[in-house]
């Protein structure tokens, strides 16, 4: 007969964690925050929303403070500073709330039945929001960001091959080069493109802006794809070298298939990154009011439909920005959700 | 697996020869030698492109920089005179670029506390779960295209800041940057920047927040075990220890701030004056500059836009060589 003896190993715990009364304390002292901010909204020059979160904002670590006033100087700047980090945050994250939603709502007023099939051939811009659409814009941007893709991914993912897997001489060198790159301002890229693709080839074409968005593209890539490629396990690579592989078959057969889905995320978010940019765009591709899938001429694009329809302080044109701008904004958020798929593919090997 | 006792040889009475140590051949085979090759070709791409970014405006820009030498960088107008007479023309960015810098300026200083406060919430505040979602949603901002930001500065944000500045004037105008003597505020600095500082928070929090997480845990558990504060541990641990990083992050943060183009164009008015008012209606901006002069340009003035180019290359360079030193040194460390 054996004696089994149960022990339970303690479950580890995070360093501070809120007791309830603290919990309470804290609920306590944002629900008075925001009684006394409210108060404080009807009653001063502090309105609208905005007014009413600048002074519970303020009250919040006030109360905060005294609820906690028993338990010493150190719990208190404890609180205090936790109740500021977290109201920090929330006001950071109002404007960009703010953005989506504004977005949204003044975008949807622009569509109607075929907005999205449509363009302005024949539309002027301050003509009744049913007529027109961005069409255009949309073969447009999709032309551009896939020559760009073609062009920068290869780039990209060699500039990490040779960091990681061929680690040369020169990998420190290059990675900070790609670091670099990845400041260089979106106009300057634009004006580079003009000074040489523009010039060269006498005028505005897609395959200008598709270059600028390539040289814009490829930092995002690189770096990614460096991430993404020290994934890949040591073990993999020394049994493919003990089966007697070469370098470069290492490489294509082994490396590369192991991590396809994280070199796809790469290329999205590269992707992602460009397909908004305008600056360069303006200095390249130009715009076009036509659906055109011609890459010799100028051609239009989302952000610059946005950008022209704005200029132009018409009504129904500034209306049609927003419209833009929503679409804009649905297809970073779909390339967006791509990468976080395929990412998380990648996380589960 | 080690044995209990050792075994000497010489005791038995065996001799032992020592091999000679085998040397070690890797010679690649051809093909790996043509890959090698070929990807490190391909890897120096992005320096090419780097000195051809700087070559070809070099090259288009020289005309001016020889016309006008250092005088193009310190002048604050920007006259064309007579089209067809360059030798009338009278060309500066100095107040563009002083106007960069005090725009920068302004969006870094309004967004490095928030962006610590964020990196600190993310990394030790919340539970993996919200740390996941808010991760996804830093890297959606930093996302997001400039133009919906400037679509959304111009609309939005725009009259709210005219509001504040009138009253930010009223109380403290007395200062001279928040005096206002034309009384026209709107497209101002203060706005342009504030609405940078929106765009390079995720920036600067997703360094910041790489390098906290990277603070001595043992340290962090030991403050905790003494009983202190979590703040206590935050200020004598985390912060001193992520200082060199968070520096380096918000000059990656700045480098964007100065290059960026559309945000500020639709939310900055140009004036060819240099000005430290930052409420006032008037501020200046190489990359707007460029952006705006681009249009109706003469041959001329292109030329001296390429110049302009070449000297925010520079700059926004010089800052990211900075920034890419300091933070890979802080990554280092650990």
């Amino acid at each position: 007969m054996s004696i089994t003896v149960e022990t339970m190993a303690p479950v580890p715990t995070r360093p501070w964690r809120n007791s309830r009364a603290t919990g309470m304390r804290n609920l306590g002292a944002i629900v008075l925050a925001a009684i006394c901010g409210a108060a404080i909204n009807q009653v001063t020059g502090l309105s609208g929303f905005l007014g009413l979160f600048l002074a519970a904002a303020f009250l919040f670590p006030v109360f905060v403070a005294v609820a906690n006033a028993k338990r010493g100087a150190n719990v208190v700047t404890d609180r205090i500073a936790s109740a500021v980090i977290a109201v920090a945050f929330i006001a950071v994250t109002i404007p960009w709330l703010s953005i989506f939603i504004t977005v949204f709502q003044k975008g949807s007023e622009a569509f109607h039945s075929s907005y999205l099939t449509d363009d302005m051939r024949i539309t002027p811009s301050g003509d009744d929001l049913q007529y027109g659409g961005i069409a255009h814009a949309m073969v447009g941007t999709l032309l551009m960001v896939i020559v760009a893709t073609i062009i920068s991914v290869p780039f990209g993912i060699i500039a990490a091959i040779y960091i990681v897997e061929v680690k040369g001489r020169f990998a420190g060198l290059i990675r900070f080069l790609v670091q670099a790159m990845s400041g260089v301002p979106s106009i300057v890229a634009g004006l580079f493109v003009y000074s040489t693709v523009v010039i060269f080839f006498g005028g505005f074409s897609a395959w200008a802006g598709a270059v600028a968005l390539s040289i814009l593209m490829l930092p995002t890539v690189a770096r990614t794809s460096e991430e993404v490629l020290k994934l890949v396990s040591v073990d993999l690579r020394t049994s493919s070298a003990a089966l007697g592989a070469t370098q470069a078959r290492t490489v294509f057969t082994v490396v590369i298939p192991t991590v396809a889905s994280g070199l796809i995320t790469a290329a999205v978010l590269g992707v992602a990154r460009v397909v908004g940019e305008t600056a360069p765009l303006i200095l390249t591709s130009s715009y076009f009011v036509a659906t055109s899938t011609n890459l010799n001429d100028p051609i239009a694009s989302l952000p610059i439909y946005i950008f022209s329809s704005l200029g132009l302080g018409d009504q129904n044109a500034t209306a049609r920005a927003w419209g833009g701008a929503l679409v804009l904004l649905g297809l970073v958020f779909f390339f967006f959700l791509l990468t976080r798929i395929f990412s998380s593919r990648i996380k589960r090997k | 697996m080690g044995l209990p006792f050792t075994v000497s040889c010489e005791h038995y009475g065996v001799q032992t020869t020592v091999p000679e140590k085998r040397s070690i051949e890797n010679n690649l085979t051809r093909v790996d030698k043509v890959f090698q090759n070929l990807v490190t070709l391909g890897a120096f791409f992005s320096m090419v492109v780097l000195a051809a970014i700087g070559g070809f405006l070099l090259y288009r820009g020289f005309e001016i920089f020889k016309d006008f030498g250092f005088s193009f960088i310190t002048g604050s107008k920007w006259d064309i005179g007579n089209p067809e007479d360059t030798s009338t023309a009278i060309l500066g960015i100095g107040a563009m670029l002083v106007g960069s810098i005090i725009t920068a300026i302004i969006a870094v200083l309004l967004s490095v506390p928030f962006a610590v406060a964020t990196a600190l919430l993310i990394e030790f505040y919340v539970p993996g779960w919200i740390k996941t979602i808010l991760v996804s949603i830093l890297d959606l901002v930093a996302a997001l295209p400039s133009v919906v930001f400037g679509i959304w500065g111009y609309a939005v944000l725009l009259p709210l800041v005219e509001d504040w500045s009138v009253t930010i004037e009223h109380y403290l105008g007395w200062i001279p940057i928040f005096n206002v003597p034309s009384g026209i505020f709107g497209r101002s600095p203060f706005l342009a920047g504030l609405l940078l500082s929106l765009m390079i928070v995720p920036i600067i929090t997703s360094v910041a927040r790489e390098v906290y997480s990277q603070a001595p845990r043992d340290l962090i558990d030991a403050a905790s075990a003494l009983g202190g504060t979590r703040w206590g541990a935050l200020r004598a641990v985390v912060l001193p220890f992520g200082r060199s990083g968070l520096v380096g992050g918000t000059m990656l943060g700045l480098g964007r701030a100065l290059g960026e183009t559309v945000a500020v164009y639709l939310t900055l008015n140009l004036v060819f004056e240099i000005n430290f008012k930052i409420l006032a209606s008037a501020g200046g901006n190489v990359a707007s500059l460029i952006a705006t002069k681009f249009g109706e340009a003469t041959e001329y003035e292109l030329k001296a836009l390429m110049a302009s180019g070449l000297v925010l290359f520079l700059v926004t360079l010089l800052v990211n060589f900075g920034a890419t030193m300091i933070v890979n040194k802080s990554r280092k460390i650990v």
